[in-house]
């Protein structure tokens, strides 16, 4: 165990995509109550800096395990798949001529309704995503595949986002 | 019968005595000091029995000051002497600041600094008296040097703020051991007060900031999941609207066109109205303004009419750091109420209203804070108790760079967990590129013009490249006090700049120097001595940490290392009962780096242990 490991080791958990959120947090309280540097408020500066450098790493690997698609991008990265959001945007036609029907029907969407429905809509859209993912990454261990599902998803996630930010507008 | 102990002149008389940590609440408008004693936290009192020090300094002709109720009562009469609130100027510059106080401000680069007749003042050498001032009570009441200081501050403070503190804690010759933000101390005082578990949320109404946490209460571990709030929204503004209502009324005008002495005898009789509406429904209310004499008849629907909008300003940051947690208001097991303006019936009946929960307030709502910095101090000297508590804050106000066009990239978010460190990647924009200029800033809007200014600094000697090759990694570090770091490298060439966000605000050393010479809380002590002190309290406090090291954890020693960190300990304690700082540092230095790989073990070690589920006391 170092400051090298990856997320997966340091917090001992099986390197695979289904995790448990409370068990995640739970190896995050008790990895901080380790490190963290109040730990070793009266042990000097030195100890204090290691403090530092390991509770920083456990917070980082906390944030990309706790949200589902952080940790399967992970995971494609760990398998040579990495996802590469930024270079890599070629997507399938069919996700986005979808895509543009939902950025209409945001555009449309006059009331409260229209919005609830579609919101309604995206969420379903990316609980079968998450569904692939999972397939991919834990039971044909395809993590190209993978990588494309997360993809996807990243898309959603964003578009999700800025129906949510409509309706919390019109709420006020 | 056992002979009796008597230590070595110069040595501490038991390495494993009780040390002394004290918890500080540095207030808008009072200021309390804690400290943990027969077990319990409590607040101490000055010689007269009170514990609240209103925060408020008057220079006096002659050099003297007053701090405190003194200072207090003198604010009618001499309101341009008698600086309070000062808080609300900590880290700020005077463009910064909506509400002027009766005594003059000094636009002065970085922070505002207040004209008085003992000279110029910054807020940081005000805050630092009232500071130095419980210091003393609580040399006073222990008969003993204090260890150390956790000093709360509120939530929302953003780096500039908190740095102002931590320089204000310093200059009263504090060991600042934390900041922690004051609903998370009050939180820990409620928390281990009731044995409470799950989503808390914590309203935090002061006199000039307005705090609200929700935090996840588990055995010990206080996790806060998001907060928010308004650091220049407090009792103070409820105080002001009351005083603009009745100026009003008696056809006065605006009270900031008011002369100085009669805005300040209004404002105090607001302030006295409004406390005293918290008890009854309606109150007759006499002042003598330049010569006139003036009546009101007031209502507590007076008072909550004009300062309905405030409380509603409160519940609109209630609201969206419950949408920053994805928290509905009914998930949230109960309401602390802290802060002396949460005894507003106005605001109890809002807060209730907006949860549908009674808000608890089982603790004094003035003194939880201090309580809870407390307990955090003793735990932090090194005083392991019973309460074996872990805080988990996080940062109050996204963290970014400026980036062509005036645009704000986010680096850090808000809500994220402290420490961190992340880290971006830019490149430059024109072809031969060997400089790049960084703007840190920090707030949530998307135009660096509309959010905090922190710090600029240039990362020099690029090699020539064509625009876009370079690779410029920024890395923003966080520590637990939620100070930031921002260092600077080009990845090719391994050029690299390094700044500790402070000096677009914070005090140069120069001024730093100056401030302890005039300071009243050197006034009698000469600074090599002090300095010397400093050196032998850190000497002490490493050679009895690497002690303690050894004994737990002898395995990870190999002979050798062994006989070379006791040599490094004897070398420290031959210079330290000498008079030279310098030598004594470098020796603790020496030391330090010496067991720096026996402590990267024994962190190992503990981490290990973790995993496996264990607790490293429970071996």
């Amino acid at each position: 165990m170092n400051l090298q490991s990856d997320d997966f080791e340091l917090f001992g958990l099986q390197p695979q995509f289904a995790q448990d959120r409370s068990v995640i947090d739970e190896r995050w309280k008790q990895l901080q109550r380790q490190a963290h540097p109040d730990r070793f408020a009266d042990q000097g500066p030195a100890a204090q800096r290691l403090a530092m450098q390991w509770s920083v790493r456990i917070n980082e690997a906390h944030q990309r395990l706790k949200d589902p698609l952080r940790r399967a991008a992970y995971l494609c990265q760990l398998r040579g798949a990495a996802v590469d959001a930024h270079d890599n945007t070629a997507m399938p036609a069919q996700f986005l001529a979808q895509q543009i029907e939902w950025r209409e029907a945001l555009d449309e969407a006059g009331d409260m309704d229209a919005l609830e429905a579609l919101a309604e809509q995206t969420r379903s859209q990316r609980a079968q995503g998450f569904e692939h993912l999972a397939h991919s990454l834990d039971v044909t261990g395809d993590a190209r595949q993978a990588a494309g599902w997360v993809r996807s998803l990243m898309f959603m996630e964003r578009f999700s986002q800025e129906v949510d930010a409509r309706i919390d507008r019109m709420g006020v | 019968m056992a002979l009796l102990q008597i230590s070595e002149p110069g040595q501490a008389p038991d390495p494993h005595a009780r040390r002394i940590g004290i918890g500080i609440d540095l207030g808008t408008t009072h200021s309390l000091v804690a400290a943990v004693r027969h077990g319990v936290a409590e607040c101490l009192p000055d010689p007269s029995g009170q514990v609240i020090l209103p925060s408020v300094v008057r220079y006096l002709e002659g050099g003297g000051r007053q701090i405190g109720q003194e200072a207090l009562a003198a604010q009618v009469t001499d309101p341009g002497n008698t600086i309070a609130s000062v808080k609300r100027l900590m880290g700020r510059s005077l463009s910064d600041l909506s509400v002027r106080p009766p005594y003059e401000l000094l636009d002065k680069p970085g922070m505002v600094a207040i004209g008085t007749r003992a000279g110029e003042k910054s807020p940081v050498e005000v805050s630092a008296e009232i500071l130095a001032t419980l210091r003393y009570r609580a040399e006073d009441t222990f008969n003993a040097d204090i260890d150390g200081a956790v000093i709360t501050v509120p939530a929302y403070f953003d780096d500039a703020q908190r740095q102002a503190t931590k320089d204000a804690a310093q200059l009263a010759g504090l060991n600042v051991l934390r900041l922690i933000n004051e609903p998370t101390a009050a939180a820990i005082a409620y928390g281990l007060d009731n044995a409470s578990e799950g989503l808390f949320a914590v309203y935090d109404l002061g006199g000039g900031t307005f705090d609200i946490s929700i935090l996840r209460l588990t055995r010990g571990v206080f996790e806060v999941v998001a907060t928010g709030g308004d650091s220049a929204l407090g009792g103070d503004d409820y105080d002001r609207a009351l005083a603009q209502a009745m100026a009003e009324q008696a056809g006065l005008g605006p009270i900031g066109a008011l002369a100085p002495a009669a805005q300040a005898a209004l404002l105090r009789q607001a302030r006295l109205a409004k406390e005293a509406l918290s008890d009854s429904q309606s109150l007759q209310v006499e002042l003598e303004l330049e010569g006139r004499l003036h009546r009101w008849a007031l209502q507590r629907e007076t008072l909550m009419a004009c300062t309905a909008a405030l409380t509603d300003r409160t519940l609109a940051a209630v609201r969206r750091v419950l949408r920053d947690a994805q928290l509905k208001p009914d998930a949230i097991a109960g309401v602390v109420m802290v802060g002396g303006s949460t005894r507003m019936p106005a605001v109890q009946q809002a807060v209730q209203a907006f949860f549908g929960k009674p808000p608890l307030n089982n603790l004094n709502p003035d003194e939880v804070v201090a309580l809870g910095a407390a307990i955090s101090a003793n735990q932090l000297v090194g005083n392991r108790g019973g309460d074996d508590l872990l805080l988990l804050d996080v940062i109050p106000l996204s963290l970014g760079l400026e980036t062509m066009g005036g645009l704000v990239e986010r680096i850090v978010p808000r809500n994220q967990t402290i420490p961190t460190a992340m880290a971006q990647d830019f490149t430059t924009y024109q072809d031969g590129q060997t400089a790049l200029a960084l703007h840190v800033v920090q707030g949530e809007r998307d135009l660096v013009a509309d959010c905090r200014s922190l710090a600029r600094f240039e990362l020099r000697g690029i090699p020539p490249m064509a625009a876009g090759a370079a690779r410029i990694r920024v890395t923003f570090t966080v520590d637990a006090d939620g100070l930031l770091t921002v260092s600077a490298q080009e990845q090719v060439s391994g050029v690299q700049a390094r700044i500790d966000v402070k000096p677009s605000y914070g005090l140069s050393d120069d001024e730093i120097a100056r401030m302890l010479k005039d300071s009243f809380a050197t006034a009698q002590q000469d600074v090599q001595a002090r300095a010397r002190l400093e050196a032998q309290v850190d000497a002490d406090r490493m050679i009895l940490a690497t002690q303690s090291a050894m004994a737990a954890d002898p395995d990870l020693l190999s002979a050798e290392e062994r006989e070379a960190i006791e040599g490094l300990v004897e070398a420290l304690r031959a210079v330290r009962a000498g008079a030279d700082a310098a030598a004594i540092e470098a020796a603790t230095q020496a030391l330090a780096q010496g067991t720096e790989a026996f402590a990267a073990r024994r962190m190992n070690k503990g981490i290990t242990l973790a995993l496996a589920g264990k607790n490293i006391e429970s071996i």
